[in-house]
């Protein structure tokens, strides 16, 4: 079983401050993470290796920084580490992304065989949960999205059962490998890393992929020139002008408090006696 | 397997990447470990760096480290509550290379630091807690991290790991910190545009400027607050002694909110985008509060030893001439292939003794008390000599000598003619 997982890193939004006057974002010293939805994805693959044994490679597209977030995935148990980085890829929207992620994955495949590729279900700059798809299409993989649960997987005749939260409900959907699985946030808990791993992580000789070794047959397919998306303009929502009130009556009782509730109430929506009488007939 | 270094280094702050980067540059098989995310995530923003301690270590640190401004004027001012009375010193000497002193973000400096210890060749290990020493009897063997597989062995580990070293403690090295010998500080970071930054303080692009202050800040407690200009942001911050704190029942963050309202301050500052309080201790004990530094198989350096001249306010230079001093100890002993004992290791304690480090602290080994023990110092005086300042400088009629006359009564009003005697002899005594 080879599972490559992809992992993005990205500026950890949890530190991110937008500026209450110039709205603006503050991105002064915010320190770069793992994606925090793609350690649940390394984690269910990491599962899959203990449990039915095989190999985890981790992929990740991005600045020669992204180096730290390959060889934390390494530290948590993944084998191999391959970071594609290139100057022509910078400016990458969705479609030009998931086009280099694939296109590495294919190089991948030259030296081992891909069973599954996991991917996170979004992550937390872009947003966009359109990564995984992408490649999926592209290598012409089955895509199984919104995973919360790997059921089981069957060696023998290379097939996977999943739990996929769907609308509504759970789904239990089994498919034939290879196939491209997103995981659900929470479905699992990050392992610590033990010290040997942590030892590796630190000694790991990296892979290092320009465009050519990532196998880009097509350079006008990846970086600006690949992505039709167009940022025009990026702010922060105003916050809203409505403010709680404090309801007070004299007597402070219970019933008091819910008669005068319920006045204002129809008084700021004075269609929903209307709407209430509606309802109940 | 067992893993086995010739040296592991605790912390990888200023004091253990001076220590690391020395000894993996001589050859040696080092790991470092950090429990930071990285280097410089634990540290407060914002700081003094002194060059000389760094040159020692890095003789080119300034073609590629992240320095924000030289200093170029320090200032120090007594602060009344509405008032200060300030001296300042500016130098043209001070904008001739190679400059002696400049602001820096730690964040950036530390990764910065650490960068060189890993190309050096040093193995760095982050998120990781060290949370014992390995002994065998009385000798230090290696470490214990919060990690499965945890134990790594090595001849020396080098205790870097900050104030308050818990390490040491538990290795039974270090009685607990006295809260008279610990201030806690804070400071916090307001981001303005270079420009402004330029203009309110009269410097050019690369230039700075320190502000030192004392005075009724403070609110009678031991303590400093100072002020200093980084590239496009202000580092602004005040610490006082932790027992004092305690007796006051005060928080450092209503002491630094307080100190922003003041009204010399608060221009200085407006406008300015404010990130995040950062609280950390800093041991001011001085020399009478340094523990043992070196045994059988360690060596104690940086903040963990007590190696901060409260007086002036160095710590960082400390720590990184005490991380040289003891690699440069490890290097001697394994060059002349003896054992890491404390009778070999107390090499480090001469190499110490010789240096301006050992020197400073001694000379101020009394400054502590003294403070302790005279409140004054930081509540009557300041609030004098604000009044005195402003009597001078109000035209109304009334003629000098009387206005000398008047402060003169105030002073001695307010503190006895021996007790003035007293203090300044004090004062000079503890600086002599
Ligand atoms: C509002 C907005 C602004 C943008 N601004 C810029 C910009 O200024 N500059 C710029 O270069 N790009 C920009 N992008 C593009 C975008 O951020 C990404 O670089 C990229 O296209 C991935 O999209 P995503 O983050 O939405 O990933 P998703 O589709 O949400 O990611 C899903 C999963 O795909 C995988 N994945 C995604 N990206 C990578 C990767 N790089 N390496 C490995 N695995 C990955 C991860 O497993 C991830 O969990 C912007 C996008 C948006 C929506
Ligand atoms: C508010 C403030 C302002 C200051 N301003 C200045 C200034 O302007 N100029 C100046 O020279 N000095 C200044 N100092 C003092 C200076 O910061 C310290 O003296 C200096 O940082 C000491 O360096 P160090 O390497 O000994 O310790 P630290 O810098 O504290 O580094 C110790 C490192 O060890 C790590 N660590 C601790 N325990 C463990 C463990 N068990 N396992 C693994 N890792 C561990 C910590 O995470 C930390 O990174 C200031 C201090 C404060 C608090």
């Amino acid at each position: 079983m080879h599972i490559v997982v992809c992992i993005k890193q990205v500026p950890d939004s949890a530190q991110i401050r937008v500026h209450p006057v110039t709205n603006t974002i503050m991105r002064q010293g915010v320190p770069a993470i793992v994606n925090p939805y793609d350690l649940y994805s390394l984690e269910e693959a990491l599962r899959i290796k203990d449990q039915y044994g095989g190999r985890v490679t981790v992929l990740s597209m991005g600045p020669p920084q992204a180096e730290t977030a390959l060889r934390k995935a390494i530290s948590f148990g993944a084998d191999d580490a391959i970071l594609v980085t290139d100057r022509a890829f910078a400016g990458s929207d969705t479609l030009a992304t998931s086009y280099a992620l694939a296109s590495a994955i294919r190089q991948i495949e030259k030296d081992i065989p891909v069973d599954m590729v996991f991917a996170g279900k979004q992550t937390i700059d872009g947003d966009t949960a359109q990564v995984g798809p992408g490649i999926a299409k592209r290598l012409d993989m089955l895509l199984l999205t919104y995973v919360s649960k790997i059921r089981d997987i069957d060696l023998e005749n290379k097939t996977i059962t999943v739990e996929r939260r769907a609308e509504g409900g759970v789904q239990v959907l089994k498919t034939k490998l290879p196939c491209l699985v997103t995981v659900l946030e929470g479905t699992n808990e990050m392992r610590f890393a033990t010290m040997t791993n942590m030892f590796r992580a630190a000694r790991h000789p990296l892979k290092v992929w320009d465009k050519e070794k990532a196998g880009i047959e097509d350079v006008t397919k990846i970086g600006l020139k690949g992505s039709p998306t167009i940022v025009s303009k990026v702010f922060a929502p105003t916050p809203k002008s409505v403010r709680a009130e404090i309801i007070d009556t004299e007597s402070n009782q219970p019933k008091d408090l819910a008669v005068t509730l319920l006045a204002k109430l129809f008084t700021k929506k004075p269609d929903l006696a209307k709407d209430i009488a509606k309802n109940a007939s | 397997m067992d893993e086995k270094f010739d040296a592991i280094v605790v912390g990888a702050g200023p004091s253990g990447n001076s220590a690391a980067y020395l000894l993996a540059k001589a050859g040696l098989k080092v790991l470092q470990i950090e429990r930071g995310e990285y280097p410089g995530s634990k540290n407060v923003q914002g700081a003094i760096l002194y060059s000389d301690a760094l040159e020692r270590v890095i003789p080119d640190f300034r073609e590629d480290a992240p320095l924000e401004r030289h200093i170029v004027e320090q200032q120090m001012w007594v602060l009344d509550d509405e008032s200060y009375v300030g001296n300042t010193y500016r130098s043209a000497e001070f904008n001739k290379e190679p400059y002696n002193r400049y602001t820096i973000i730690r964040a950036q400096f530390d990764k910065w630091f650490s960068k060189k210890v890993q190309d050096a060749g040093a193995l760095l290990i982050c998120e990781t807690t060290v949370s014992d020493l390995l002994m065998d009897g009385n000798r230090v063997i290696g470490i214990q991290v919060d990690r499965e597989g945890g134990a790594v062995y090595a001849d020396i580990v080098i205790l870097a790991d900050g104030v308050n070293s818990l390490l040491a403690k538990k290795a039974g090295f270090h009685p607990e910190l006295d809260p008279k010998d610990v201030a806690l500080a804070v400071k916090e970071i307001h981001f303005l545009p270079q420009e402004t930054v330029q203009e309110r303080f009269n410097i050019g692009e690369d230039e700075g400027v320190v502000i030192e202050m004392v005075g009724k800040i403070t609110q009678g407690m031991m303590g400093t607050g100072f002020l200093y200009t980084n590239k496009e942001s202000i580092t602004i911050g005040v610490g006082c002694m932790l027992s004092d704190f305690k007796k006051q029942k005060t928080t450092p963050y209503a002491l630094l909110e307080q100190m922003k309202t003041h009204p010399a301050i608060k221009p200085i500052i407006a406008g300015g985008e404010m990130k995040e309080y950062t609280a950390h201790l800093i041991p001011e004990g001085g020399y009478k509060a340094i523990p043992k530094i070196c045994g059988d198989g360690w060596l104690m350096v940086g903040d963990a030893a007590m190696f901060v001249n409260a007086v002036h306010r160095e710590g960082s230079n400390l720590a990184m001439t005490s991380g040289r001093l003891a690699a440069e100890t490890v290097i001697a002993l394994k060059e002349a292939g003896k054992e890491m004992t404390a009778a070999n290791l107390a090499l480090y304690r001469e190499k110490l003794d010789d240096s301006f480090l050992m020197k400073d602290l001694k000379k101020y080994k009394n400054m502590p008390e003294i403070l302790h023990s005279n409140p004054q110092f930081f509540t009557t005086y300041p609030e004098l000599v604000n009044r005195a300042a402003h009597s001078m400088l109000t035209v109304d009629g009334v003629d000098k000598k009387s206005k000398e006359r008047e402060i003169r009564g105030n002073f001695v009003g307010k503190r006895s003619l021996f007790g003035l005697m007293g203090d300044a002899f004090k004062l000079w005594r503890a600086f002599e």
